[in-house]
């Protein structure tokens, strides 16, 4: 377990660069770039362009860096040879905030979810050098709190607050090779609905994942399940839809960590492993469980002088001001650190920190 | 604390704990606005069932949970016209200096003596599990300190009362 400790304020989304020689993480109105010196992450460059709450940050394979917020706006960045950022405006044409933001494994396409009922898939066109969007419209009714793209950079899955997970095309002529066929679909023209998943509490979907072959998605809803579909054919009823109730608070990010595994970390301050296959998902095991902590033993050894402080302070004998977790705070954003078909670690942000977790028990 | 009330507050306290699972979610239809959804009220999607939670008639809470806010409504026992007196004299005290105590709301919601608004700005910036324990020693507290002053009221009035009435006596 690695933590690093980046402050007080609350971070609302973390990216680390594909070598981790950098860390964006998105907090207030601005962006911070944390450049690995060996050691520690050390404060390079603040990115500065947004006028309201950054709301997501995304690195891709070739060290972009785009940026989105509740100003409507989204942002690409752009190492120059003199250390600084090139900011480079994306024309969105959304009129509601940005909400989340992710680039396509391949690195040439990013997904903006957004409040006015739009996912903008976005790609770069070379002859009037900017980034154009291209909207995903139906059957969208409400916001898009997170996006997912397929490992093959072509489909996209969206969660939403109207408590539905869809998986919709983003191919886009010119820039995609046109797609191996997979469960998903075949024929996959921009904006086709390949999947439309919900279930009867139609509970907020916090976040979707796929699974790292793509061949299934999972979802995280606000009734605390976590969910899982395994598509059959084309135009077909999926094969599975798995449902896991769990007694935790909510979760708000999903991550496979390989084909029978996967984490979910929420306002529960620590991240939570599932397992199972198409048959049935069970929960396996917390990362950083609070009942396995030593720091609330920690805290009664040293009490005898505390309770008297605190009776005198402020008329109580409590003294558990931190929680037995790390994260002293809901997590909000968690993503793979290391590996892709068999990813070993995570990463996990939200109350000032980001820390790296192993994922083996 | 007395036998009743610890269940009582423990029903709070995992209500809140529950409900208090909070998002920035900018507004859906006023561009570029970011307001706690349980004021507006104008969209139903973000908001959640409101749930009530009473010990009785007169000692209840109302929290309503919305997908960036909540807003938590507490009624104060009061037995008779003293308490009655005293509580809206308190209440009103705390909600004068609204701004210094962060998350009381400034008018309570109709039916109820306090009501606080948490928004998911205050559960960034403080830890959430402290302000779940903030809300339920308020609700321990108040009703020992309104005791406490119709006490001494008591006292008071007593005092005064054998005071007066010294020079007939003898």
């Amino acid at each position: 377990m690695q933590v690093i400790e980046l402050g007080h304020e609350s971070i609302t989304d973390h990216s680390f660069s594909a070598d981790k020689s950098l860390l964006a993480v998105a907090r207030g109105n601005r962006v911070e770039l944390y450049f690995n010196t060996g050691s520690r992450y050390e404060l390079g460059t603040t990115l500065v362009g947004h006028e309201k709450t950054v709301t997501a940050v995304d690195i891709n394979i070739f060290n972009q860096i785009v940026t989105c917020s509740q100003d409507r706006n989204a942002l690409v960045w752009e190492a120059q040879k003199d250390g600084s950022w090139k900011q480079t405006l994306v024309l969105l044409r959304i009129n509601r905030a940005a909400t989340c933001v992710r680039w396509s494994p391949n690195g040439v396409k990013f997904a903006v979810g957004s409040g006015a009922r739009v996912i903008a898939v976005c790609y770069y066109e070379h002859d009037n050098d900017w980034w154009i969007a291209k909207h995903i419209k139906k059957p969208l009714k409400s916001t898009v709190l997170s996006v997912a793209w397929h490992p093959n950079s072509v489909l996209l899955a969206a969660a939403t607050t109207d408590g539905h997970a869809r998986v919709f095309s983003g191919y886009v002529k010119g820039v995609d090779e046109r797609p191996e066929p997979s469960p998903w679909g075949e024929r996959l023209p921009f904006q086709t609905m390949c999947g439309d998943f919900t279930d009867d509490s139609a509970a907020w979907v916090h976040d979707v994942a796929f699974s790292p072959s793509g061949d299934a998605l999972a979802w995280v809803t606000h009734d605390s399940s976590v969910l899982v579909a395994y598509p059959s054919a084309p135009e077909q009823p999926p094969r599975a839809i798995v449902a896991i109730a769990s007694s935790f608070l909510p979760f708000s990010s999903v991550v496979w960590t390989n084909e029978t595994q996967l984490v979910a970390a929420g306002y529960d301050c620590h991240p939570v492993v599932f397992e199972g296959t198409e048959s049935g998902w069970t929960f396996a095991y917390s990362i950083d469980d609070p009942a396995r902590s030593n720091k609330a033993s920690e805290v009664r050894e040293q009490s005898a002088l505390n309770m008297f402080r605190q009776l005198d302070l402020k008329g109580t004998q409590d003294v558990q001001t931190t929680l037995p977790t790390v994260h002293q705070n809901a997590i909000k954003t968690l993503r793979a650190f290391e590996g892709t078909a068999n990813v070993t670690k995570v990463s996990t942000s939200g109350d000032g920190k980001v820390v790296v977790f192993a994922v083996s028990e | 604390m007395s036998q009743s009330l610890r269940p009582y507050l423990n029903a709070v306290r995992v209500s809140l704990d529950a409900a208090l699972c909070l998002d920035n979610f900018a507004s859906e239809l006023v561009e570029r606005h970011n307001y706690p959804e349980v004021e507006a009220g104008n969209n139903p999607m973000a908001l959640l069932n409101p749930m009530h939670i009473s010990r009785n008639e007169n000692e209840r809470v109302l929290i309503e949970p919305s997908i960036n806010s909540v807003r938590v409504s507490i009624s104060i026992k009061q037995a008779d016209e003293i308490e009655q007196i005293l509580v809206r004299q308190f209440t009103r005290f705390l909600t004068r200096r609204a701004e210094n105590f962060f998350i009381l709301r400034r008018k309570p919601v109709e039916g109820y003596d306090i009501s606080f608004l948490i928004t998911n700005h205050h559960t960034e910036t403080m830890l959430k599990h402290k302000l779940v324990d903030f809300i339920i020693e308020f609700m321990q507290e108040v009703d020992k300190e309104i005791s406490e002053i119709k006490l001494f009221l008591n006292a008071r009035a007593r005092l005064v009362a054998e005071a007066y009435l010294v020079p007939f006596d003898s």
